[in-house]
């Protein structure tokens, strides 16, 4: 199973958004390092939610946007390895919507927030074939051994 | 020297993990059909199943978003480079 490291101060930064923009939904890019061994998240880039229209239950992130966490990225010496959104009253797991909407390759984390109070966090890669999303391990760790 | 396709990274692991290709082309829509014959993979995360380029991809010539172009019908020449530029999106269902 493919893993996802984070510290608790990465994590922690996760929830905080998604508890900050409920009702709406929390967005952003999630930089680190890809590695045989797993991925690490390093550092998050929060990006404004651009479904103006409906963001209680939709995130958007422009080509603009995303050019501008692959700048971030590349500048820090990493590299772009997904992104984080939350799920306001509602559970930790993708949607069809998600789904039909997901890149291969990217983490997608989701934060579940319960009236305000962040919860679950779960992480998930696009199947090849676009037909489902695999589970992908999250490994918190406390910052101190947390790499740098 | 023709047309430079370059490839965002989630995409890399459908190109034998190269960052850009060459194609010779004389349209947006030539050069992107070239990419997909020569990596199918590629194709079902670049189109939908009737054919057109899904909503969360964005491609450029040279930097000009190629829906305020002529789209597909856009015209190239050797040393322009195409990049195709994701956006992101999701969300939990329910209203």
């Amino acid at each position: 199973m493919a893993i996802l490291r984070l510290s608790e101060q990465i994590a922690q930064g996760i929830r905080d958004f998604g508890a900050r923009d409920y009702p709406n939904e929390t967005c952003g890019a999630l930089l680190g390092t890809d590695r045989e061994d797993g991925r690490e998240v390093l550092a998050l880039l929060p990006l404004t939610n651009r479904r103006e229209d409906s963001p209680r239950n939709r995130f958007s992130i422009t080509p603009e946007d995303f050019r501008t966490a692959e700048r971030a990225a590349s500048e820090q010496g990493i590299e772009l390895l997904g992104w984080y959104h939350s799920h306001p009253d509602h559970p930790a797991r993708p949607s069809e919507f998600d789904r039909e909407h997901a890149w291969p390759w990217y983490s997608y984390v989701i934060v579940s927030v319960d009236t305000g109070k962040p919860q679950q966090m779960t992480s998930w890669l696009l199947a090849e074939d676009r037909s489902h999303f695999d589970f992908e391990e999250i490994v918190i760790r406390d910052s101190a051994s947390a790499a740098k | 020297m023709g047309i430079t396709v370059e490839i965002p990274t989630p995409l890399r692991p459908f190109t034998g993990k190269q960052a850009s290709v060459e194609f010779n082309a004389a349209t947006v829509g030539d050069a992107l059909k070239q990419l997909t014959t020569t990596y199918a993979d590629l194709e079902k995360h670049l189109y939908t199943d009737e054919g057109r380029i899904r909503s969360f991809v964005t491609v450029y010539v040279n930097d000009e978003d190629i829906r305020y172009l002529q789209k597909e019908s856009t015209p190239i020449k050797d040393g322009d480079v195409i990049s195709i530029v994701p956006s992101i999106a999701g969300g939990r269902h329910n209203g």
